[in-house]
């Protein structure tokens, strides 16, 4: 089986982004860049499974500028085999994304499809599972423990009551959450092997998707800002304020 | 054309995050349907029929149903979808699981979490963990929308909506539902809570959890929040975890304990009316958030604060 793992580029998770003075969006120049948290605890997944001997093949795709290679190498140089960059400047939608993966799915055919639950710039939670509708697959989103067997994959969900298990057929679709696993550092060899390592450079075009955006922004502003209060000195005193200034307790 | 609204329940009682999504769901100014499927959820109908502003309730009920998988619901609102033009649920887990897949069907580019309806095609939603709000307008020609209903008030009780059954789409038999492991508990539920105590790393373990948090907690009538690393770390269940990848909530009152504001839990409860912080680090981000702040050790002051209440 070949596993497929879809990695975004996105802005630090360490990084508070500000909004532009214009309300065009924000700024991003100069600001550091990482893989998407949720897409490398994708690619630690994949390498179990992998190493687990229930796996050949680990491909990572990346939809993005040319930059996005870099992340690409980034999951390379953790142990995934090979890379496609789909090279693009255009701000892609989760839509037009799950499109040009089913695309990939198609000329790949892997056994799996392991996603983020979420992209934390556009915070969407979709890609995943739009791309599990297009292609008439099962979903096992929010997952915090993936079971690979001959006859499928169990995959146990974060759920907003707890958790829940759920067998799906294979191909599947798995989006992960947190407490999957810790994904591995890289190490110097790996990061040297990683560089030898191929990644295919495509683009939109190669794969005829039309990914003209559906959603218009027309403004990106800061949220409602909040003031910092006041310190107490004691317990008494903040039970006093509680109940006499803000009138809560 | 009519807003089909997708209800949030347990098969034997409708969740309060449904009457918040139908506040969003009626600012579109459409019609409103609820979409009610399940198994054996007749009394979760009749709920929300009750329901202010509901036109109709349409009943799925089949065994398929009853635990709420993607495939077999996202179909069946495939099977309604020539009737309606907007798509509305909750952005619970359910409903972020279920509308994308409905979404991608009816090739439409989903709106997820909006916290405010401008006009019937435009929409604010949060992005970055909420350091920034997105305006935007869907020229789809159908609309699939989730909300975050910790900015929408519910809507209140009033209604008399007929209940129509409808048919499930069928079954599917690329997924099953295999197990489940909920949450037990008689505390308030961190979506609908009016306050909220949460723990974090500064906890140390899930017995100190239990020990500090949980009597301060009960004197309250709280619910109990955790930061990720309490919950990474095995001192709460990872439902209670509060944040951009865990629950948004906006109680009246949120104590923050031992946590050091990240701005992945800032933006869970960021919203929240009144922000105490306790902490022993006067440096924590969580001050800058916080309406009252005490900088002291959480050991030391939880146990009073619990006897001062
Ligand atoms: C993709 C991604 C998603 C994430 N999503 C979330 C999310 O949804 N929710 C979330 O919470 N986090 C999330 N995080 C993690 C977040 O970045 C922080 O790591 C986390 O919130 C830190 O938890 P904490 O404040 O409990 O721990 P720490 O940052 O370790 O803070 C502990 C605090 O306790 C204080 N302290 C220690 N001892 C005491 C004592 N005795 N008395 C009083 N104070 C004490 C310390 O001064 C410190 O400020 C996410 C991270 C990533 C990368
Ligand atoms: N441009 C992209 N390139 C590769 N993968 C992506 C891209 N956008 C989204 N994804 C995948 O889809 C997941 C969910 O993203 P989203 O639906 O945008 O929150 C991410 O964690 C990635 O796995």
């Amino acid at each position: 089986m070949k596993i497929l793992v879809p990695v975004k580029r996105v802005v630090d998770y360490n990084v508070k982004v500000r909004v532009k003075a214009d309300e065009s969006g924000v700024e991003l120049a100069n600001v550091k860049m990482s893989m998407n948290p949720f897409d490398e605890i994708s690619v630690e997944e994949a390498l179990k499974i992998k190493e687990a001997g229930k796996a050949e093949e680990v491909v990572l795709v990346s939809i993005g500028p040319k930059q996005a290679g870099e992340t690409i190498r980034t999951g390379l140089a953790m142990g995934a085999d090979r890379g496609i960059l789909i090279n693009t400047d255009e701000n892609v939608e989760p839509l037009a994304v799950a499109k040009l993966l089913k695309a990939v799915v198609e000329a790949e055919e892997p056994g799996l499809v392991i996603l983020g639950k979420q992209a934390i710039d556009d915070d969407s939670n979709q890609t995943g599972q739009m791309l599990a509708a297009l292609l008439d697959w099962p979903q096992g989103t929010f997952a915090s423990n993936v079971e690979v067997a001959d006859d499928g994959v169990a995959v146990t969900r974060e759920v907003d009551g707890g958790l829940q298990t759920v067998k799906l057929a294979l191909p599947a679709i798995i989006t992960t959450d947190l407490r999957l696993n810790e994904p591995r550092y890289a190490t110097l060899p790996n990061i040297m092997k990683a560089k030898k390592k191929p990644v295919d450079e495509k683009t939109v075009a190669d794969y005829g998707v039309d990914i003209s955006p559906r959603l218009k922004v027309l403004k990106t502003t800061e949220p409602a800002g909040r003031q910092a209060g006041v310190k107490v000195a004691s317990v008494s005193e903040l039970v006093d304020k509680l109940k006499n200034e803000a009138g809560v307790l | 054309m009519t807003t089909l609204l997708l209800a949030e329940h347990s098969n034997g009682a409708l969740n309060e995050a449904t009457a918040k999504a139908l506040t969003a769901a009626l600012a579109l100014g459409e019609e409103v349907h609820v979409l009610v499927a399940g198994a054996n959820s007749g009394d979760v109908c009749t709920e929300a029929a009750k329901l202010d502003g509901v036109a109709k309730v349409l009943h799925a009920d089949a065994d398929v149903l009853e635990h709420h998988l993607a495939e077999p619901v996202a179909a069946l609102m495939l099977s309604l979808a020539d009737n309606y033009n907007t798509f509305v649920a909750a952005a619970t887990t359910t409903g972020k699981n279920i509308m994308p897949r409905l979404a991608a069907k009816l090739d439409v580019m989903q709106v997820s979490e909006i916290i405010k309806v401008v006009d019937a095609t435009t929409f604010e939603r949060p992005i970055y963990a909420g350091n920034a709000i997105q305006t935007v307008q869907t020229s789809d020609a159908k609309k699939v929308i989730t909300v975050r209903t910790s900015t929408f008030a519910a809507a209140e009780a009033g209604g008399n909506a007929p209940i129509e059954t409808v048919e499930a789409a069928g079954g599917s038999e690329i997924s099953a539902f295999v197990g489940e492991e909920l949450s037990q508990s008689d505390r308030p539920e961190l979506a609908s809570a009016k306050i909220i105590i949460s723990g974090g790393r500064a906890l140390g373990s899930s017995e100190k959890f239990q020990e500090v948090i949980v009597p301060v907690a009960d004197k309250l009538g709280a619910a109990i929040g955790a930061s990720r690393a309490a919950v990474d770390a095995g001192y709460a269940p990872n439902d209670l975890q509060v944040g951009q990848t865990g629950k948004v909530v906006a109680p009246e009152l949120y104590i923050a304990c031992g946590i050091s504001g990240a701005i992945q839990h800032l933006a869970g409860m960021k919203d929240s009316k009144v922000i105490v912080a306790i902490n022993k680090d006067e440096e924590a981000p969580i001050f800058q958030v916080a309406d009252y702040g005490l900088v002291a050790d959480l050991f030391d002051v939880l146990p009073e604060l619990e006897q001062a209440i």
